[in-house]
């Protein structure tokens, strides 16, 4: 069959999940310095669901599309190291404090710009949020069909696809026709690490604006490699309705945030030395909490 | 019009729990709001489903019944809820964060143009005051939920577009009778209406459903560990003592994504919430996303090397030192002094 086009949706995401002491500041804002920024775990397995089709259907292309500040170009090249064939990043003042729904009001625009589309693979939802809300949010708007919690995709036809559902409770095998949006768990497999070949071969790939900031020694390659050009892509490139966008698109507004102040109740304070530890299960089992 | 509405999840003809536990907040909010609570249900073969959520106190129950209906699917259920809340207009629509709410809430959000919050841990009415616009909104659902990796706590409002939406876990809040006779207004909508037959091209071929067989939730005990148990290795110490007191064992989101414990073991704002008689934290720091699951807990121990750990503030006993020491040691006291 001939190939699929393809596009990830793919987000650079604080690294929240091993988060330090540093990571609040002493005001009680999140003190995103000390936060390493990362490629979407669910995301990356979102990216080997795709390539795997890729490597079955030959002519499949994969195109990355991140919205995001301009290093989020940074999870472009991760892909391109990996096997996707471009990337574009969507980039704008005008998106800044978008809610999910103005961020897939977004997207939505800015896929209708990318021409026609057989596949859209997402993580199931980015670690900085977990809401899970942008990908069926995407497919909502263009009017497609979507499938989530995917963690396998078993077949692929020109009728449609087949797809494993993994739930909290079982699994699901769930068939559709294309075109089609999915959104896949971190139950699906690992995505491949990144190919010597291509690292090389991508490792200058640049946005417009980075490229401003490239040594002169590499600026010659844009034009006669025109596969190191990462698409940045602007408002202006899309068609929108400027009240959808941003902060003003979005319906959700933060009322109000908290830091978290923990008063210590009077605990008792124990070591591990034996008596302590005794006592306190004396105590337990003579109140009946165990036992 | 204005409204609340909670959409209730059916599984072989049982409404869920976090559907129940919903129907009982909607219901103080509701009385609250001075506004009526109504509950949808969605499925096939429902004959006197409505008799299981009308004790909760829905003063209306819309009831869509068709076999291909169930199992779930994407399409013909936001399909019903789209069309009815554009009939309907409630100010506020509550489902379960669910693999089907979470599928479902934000196609319904995106085609309302509707604010969604996930994973709210606390829902109040309240009132705000938008002082550049100069304008007060009365009565408004204030979402609250922990957020950036449970460092803070954060309280959305949707000020503008109705209806105000959340997805809540199951377990967050509690589910309560009010009344077995409750008076209730049953609404059977016409499938034809609402949903065409191009909203079933998305084709369920085979499930299989397991029932947990992890019960967290009901258990009295619950031996959980953090990152901090340091292996997979390791947390086998946890199932010993679980093992001695007829405790189950949970786990941290952080030792879940480390890979030392299951996913379904996970406690937290998106994990399971828990309010066991006693709690055993072992290594867990106590980020406000895993304190948000077990804070209800009757009586909590923790045991960190960490003697400033956050989680001890919550503590009625912190033990400091490391658990491969003193666990052995309360498993040795315990199996020594009952029969």
């Amino acid at each position: 069959m001939k190939g699929l086009r393809i596009i990830v949706l793919a987000k650079q995401v604080p690294d929240t999940r091993n988060v330090g002491k540093d990571a609040m500041k002493a005001d009680g804002t999140v003190n995103r310095a000390v936060l390493p920024a990362i490629f979407n775990p669910e995301d990356l397995n979102a990216l080997e669901l795709a390539l795997r089709v890729k490597d079955e259907i030959p002519g499949t292309t994969v195109t990355i599309l991140t919205m995001g500040p301009g290093r989020a170009a940074e999870i472009i090249r991760e892909g391109l190291y990996r096997g996707a064939d471009g990337g574009i990043l969507l980039t704008d003042r005008a998106f800044a404090g978008s809610d999910t729904l103005a961020t897939s009001y977004a997207l939505c625009q800015a896929i209708k710009e990318m021409g026609k589309f057989d596949l859209i693979v997402a993580g199931r939802q980015a670690i900085d949020g977990d809401t899970a809300q942008v990908g069926p949010q995407v497919a909502e708007k263009l009017g497609i069909n979507q499938i989530t919690y995917v963690e396998a995709i078993l077949q692929v036809e020109k009728s449609g696809i087949k797809v494993r559902r993994r739930l909290d409770n079982g699994v699901e095998t769930v068939k559709a026709p294309l075109p089609l949006l999915l959104t896949v768990n971190s139950s699906a497999p690992d995505c491949r690490s990144r190919n010597a070949k291509l690292l090389m071969k991508y490792k200058h790939a640049r946005t417009v604006t980075e490229r401003q900031n490239a040594a002169e020694d590499y600026l010659y390659l844009y034009d006669s490699r025109p596969f190191l050009n990462i698409h940045e892509m602007t408002v202006n490139e899309i068609q929108s309705v400027p009240d959808q966008l941003g902060l003003t698109g979005s319906p959700t507004k933060v009322k109000r945030i908290e830091n978290v102040i923990l008063q210590a109740k009077d605990a008792k304070r124990l070591t591990a030395a034996d008596e302590g530890i005794n006592d306190l299960m004396k105590e337990l089992i003579e109140s009946h909490v165990i036992g | 019009m204005d409204n609340l509405f909670v959409y209730c999840e059916v599984e072989d003809g049982v409404v869920a729990d976090v559907s129940l536990e919903l129907l009982t907040k909607g219901r103080t909010l509701a009385n609250e709001l001075k506004c009526q609570l109504e509950a949808v249900i969605i499925g096939a073969n429902l004959k006197d489903i409505e008799k299981q959520v009308i004790p909760y106190g829905a003063d209306v129950v819309h009831i869509i019944d068709d076999p291909r209906l169930a199992p779930y699917t994407t399409a013909p259920h936001a399909a019903v809820l789209i069309k009815l809340f554009q009939e309907e207009k409630p100010q506020i629509a509550l489902m379960g964060a669910t693999p089907i709410g979470r599928d479902l809430g934000p196609r319904v959000s995106s085609a309302l143009h509707s604010g969604l919050t996930a994973d709210c841990t606390s829902l109040e009415i309240g009132d705000h005051e938008d002082k550049k616009a100069g304008k007060t909104y009365k009565n408004l659902l204030y979402q609250i939920r922990p957020a950036f990796g449970g460092n803070i706590i954060a309280w959305i409002i949707n000020p503008d577009c109705r209806p105000q939406m959340a997805t809540v876990r199951e377990g967050v809040m509690r589910k309560q009778i009010i009344n077995a006779n409750y008076p209730s207004k049953v609404n059977h909508l016409e499938v034809s209406k609402y949903v065409s037959d191009t909203d079933f091209a998305v084709q369920i071929i085979e499930r299989h459903l397991e029932k947990r067989k992890i019960n967290i939730k009901g258990a009295s005990i619950v031996v959980s560990g953090g990152y901090g148990v340091g292996s997979k290795e390791n947390f086998k110490l946890l199932y010993e003592l679980a093992d001695v007191l007829g405790a189950e064992v949970g786990a941290s989101r952080a030792a879940v994504d480390a890979g030392y414990a299951e996913h379904e073991r996970q406690i937290g704002q998106t994990g399971i919430t828990v309010r066991p008689k006693l709690y055993i934290a072992c290594g867990i720091s106590g980020q406000v996303q895993h304190r948000a699951g077990m804070e209800e807990s009757a009586q909590i121990i923790s045991i960190n090397t960490d003697p400033d750990a956050p989680i001890n503030s919550l503590a009625d006993y912190v033990i400091t030192g490391d658990i491969s020491e003193i666990i052995p040691k309360m498993i040795r006291y315990y199996k020594q002094n009952t029969k």
